[in-house]
């Protein structure tokens, strides 16, 4: 466990890039740079799948790809059954050292491929599952999805009627079918999720990454805040980095020496614009709720 | 060796034999069996495969592809509704050119619920790009299972096994179990090519295609289903030589002198050729031709079979609302190529949805109403029905 002032040696980042340049992503997108990240933490030889998402479209179109591991891109709703199948034959062909990644945006996870998911966990099949959360259907263009926060604008969820329920709680889902690691990292702290990206290989069964990836063209705010607001997300208690093994041994990784109020994290983003002083003190409520649940567990741990 | 097996039987020791590595599946009658004897060769060391109980149809043949994209043999069976759930990834698997292996025991279509033979759920595969092998009996049914690997492996297309409900998949016949060492030879271990998630040669596959490449992957497909034709019937050949049992995409009983020739698919096959012998006994001028292909559809050998047969009847046990049945559409576009004198009316009915029984006295029945009538009364005719 280390503290958010904690120095950072960057020689614990690889230097070695597993994509190259020319991805077609949008300027400031979270979920490129965490790809990036990810693949420095988990090295070769590693595999990956996507379904539809953004990284369809990222690594370029037919016959252009920036990836330096080979990369299936599968049906919307199966991510997990399809590195279920691929881990299958791997380790039939006696190439078991393979890393199988699921990769797949928060639609493709919290809704239309939960099912498969929760299949997949529930076998403890052995690869690792990371849902790069950007909390809507950002690639079709801003829908609300099971991922989009209480209050917040999208496409289908206009200013007048701006989405009424909370953001499905994926991680307790996950940590409910006891799977060996789950854990919660963003590309703002990339020590931390580089660290986990390389424990996650290490362990065998089904592994859950819960990447929250900002999206300044849906969250409706300049690129060059991506980095800030994902920060921010960490220090407000809004998405606390922690991991958790065997569904119940929780450890939180980056402690922010100060809480901030969720205020500072919503106010840079145009999906929030709408929200009243009431609307943010419900959403810090909110907030405090669900992260007491989460101290009481990281107390027990201690 | 021989057995007596049942259908589902028959179709797990065809899975068996092909040294298949990953199997996929999800349980649903009348299938289930199948998958219930997979884990039982599975758990006694019959067969060293991955045995993935997935969740969902969906998810079996998801799996099936992530699988044969890691360069494994991969295999699932289903029926009816579990079927019509993997169509998405049915069309899936062939753009991804994953020669995956499904049997299909046909079942009729929910609502309401029926769990009885109907081929409405795989004829309505036809466009997805799956080869497809129907099946008259369960020696069909094991030895096709075998050469479906075959077929669909050296075209780099998925095939599908298709056997009726219950009068295939749970009756009981004497079958001959070929030889594991003889199968191997037959069947070597899949080889991938460099068509697989290879670590050390990182590829992208399946990414966005651009409107200028699209329709050239539409286009090989297209062109290796029309190489299957040939494909399929060479397989034939290799296994009639090394088993002994020779099957055919067409198949013509006692069609030579018929004024009337059926035409039919799956068990009824086998029901006709009964009825076909005692109306022959009684002077009838009668035959059948047996598809046992719906995909590709065997067009050159349907019209070399049928020119200038006055009648055909066909009998399609699945139907497609608003049109007829699909065997009897199918028949009939391919029959338009001949000159007016050798095109053969064309007399389509439509019997034993839900397995209802198409008993040797319903064919006669329909033979019967063929020879009577100058022309069919409708594009499709259905039998037995209590019209309320």
């Amino acid at each position: 466990m280390y503290s958010l002032n904690q120095r950072f040696d960057n020689r614990d980042i690889p230097e070695d890039e597993l994509l190259t340049s020319g991805n077609v992503a949008c300027a400031g997108c979270g979920a490129s740079l965490s790809m990036r990240l990810a693949l420095k933490g988990l090295g070769k030889p590693t595999v990956l799948a996507v379904p539809a998402c953004c990284w369809t479209i990222i690594p370029g179109a037919w016959p252009m790809s920036i990836m330096g591991v080979p990369l299936f891109h599968c049906a919307f709703e199966t991510t997990a059954s399809t590195i279920s199948g691929i881990k299958a034959a791997y380790r039939k062909r006696g190439m078991d050292d393979i890393c199988v990644v699921g990769w797949a945006g928060d639609g493709g996870t919290f809704d239309i491929g939960i099912q498969a998911l929760s299949g997949t966990a529930e076998r403890n099949d052995d690869v690792l599952y990371v849902c790069y959360d950007n909390e809507a259907y950002m690639n079709t263009g801003i829908q609300r999805s099971g991922a989009t926060p209480i209050g917040s604008w999208t496409t289908t969820t206009p200013v007048k009627e701006p989405k009424s329920e909370q953001k499905k709680d994926i991680d307790a889902i996950m940590i409910a079918h006891k799977i060996p690691y789950l854990a919660t990292a963003t590309a703002a702290y990339p020590h931390d999720m580089i660290a986990k990206f390389k424990k996650a290989r290490s362990i065998k069964g089904t592994r859950f990454i819960h990447l929250l990836a900002a999206c300044p063209t849906g969250w409706r705010m300049p690129e060059n805040l991506s980095i800030k607001v994902m920060r921010l997300a960490v220090l407000s208690n809004i998405f606390p980095l922690y991991e958790v093994e065997n569904g119940e041994t929780y450890r939180q990784n980056v402690l922010p020496d100060e809480i901030i109020p969720v205020d500072e994290y919503m106010h840079l983003q145009g999906r929030f614009r709408h929200l009243t002083s009431e609307d943010i003190k419900d959403y810090q409520k909110m907030v405090n709720k669900r992260f007491e649940h989460l101290r009481e567990e990281f107390e027990k741990n201690r | 060796m021989r057995k007596v097996l049942t259908g589902n039987v028959a179709v797990a020791y065809g899975a068996m034999l092909s040294d298949v590595q990953v199997v996929a599946a999800y349980p649903i009658t009348p299938q289930t069996t199948i998958i219930e004897e997979l884990a039982t060769m599975e758990a006694e060391g019959l067969v060293d495969m991955d045995y993935i109980r997935v969740e969902s149809e969906h998810s079996a043949m998801a799996a099936c592809i992530g699988a044969s994209m890691g360069g494994a043999r991969a295999f699932t069976a289903t029926s009816g509704q579990g079927l019509f759930l993997m169509h998405e990834m049915l069309h899936y698997a062939t753009g991804a050119r994953t020669p995956v292996v499904l049997a299909n025991v046909n079942r009729a279509a929910a609502a309401p619920w029926s769990i009885w033979s109907d081929q409405t759920d795989s004829v309505s595969q036809r466009e997805t790009g799956w080869i497809q092998l129907y099946c008259e009996g369960n020696q069909e049914v094991l030895d096709t299972t075998i050469m479906a690997f075959k077929i669909a492996e050296s075209l780099r297309l998925p095939a599908m096994i298709v056997l009726d409900a219950f009068f295939l998949s749970h009756t009981s016949e004497p079958i001959d179990i070929p030889d594991k060492d003889a199968v191997r030879d037959f069947l070597p271990p899949f080889d991938p090519g460099d068509l697989w998630l290879d670590p050390n040669n990182p590829r992208t596959f399946g990414g966005i295609t651009m409107n200028d490449a699209y329709m050239e992957f539409r286009w090989q497909i297209q062109r290796d289903m029309e190489k299957a034709k040939a494909v399929i019937n060479e397989v034939h050949e290799e296994f009639a030589k090394v088993f002994g049992r020779k099957y055919h995409q067409v198949e013509a009983y006692q069609a030579e002198d018929a004024d009337v020739v059926m035409a039919v698919s799956g068990t009824v096959a086998s029901t006709s050729r009964d009825a076909i012998d005692l109306l022959r006994e009684k002077g009838q001028q009668v035959g059948m031709v047996k598809l046992k292909t719906l995909r590709p559809f065997p067009r050159e050998e349907i019209i070399e079979a049928l020119k200038g047969k006055k009648k055909v009847a066909i009998i399609d046990r699945n139907f497609s609302p608003g049109a007829t049945g699909i065997w009897a559409q199918e028949i009939r576009s391919a029959l338009y190529e001949l000159p007016e004198g050798d095109r053969p009316l064309i007399y389509g009915y439509i019997a034993g949805l839900g397995g209802r029984d198409i008993s040797v006295k319903v064919i006669e029945s329909i033979y019967q109403k063929t020879l009577k009538d100058d022309r069919p009364d409708d594009v499709d005719m259905w039998i037995g029905v209590n019209y309320v």
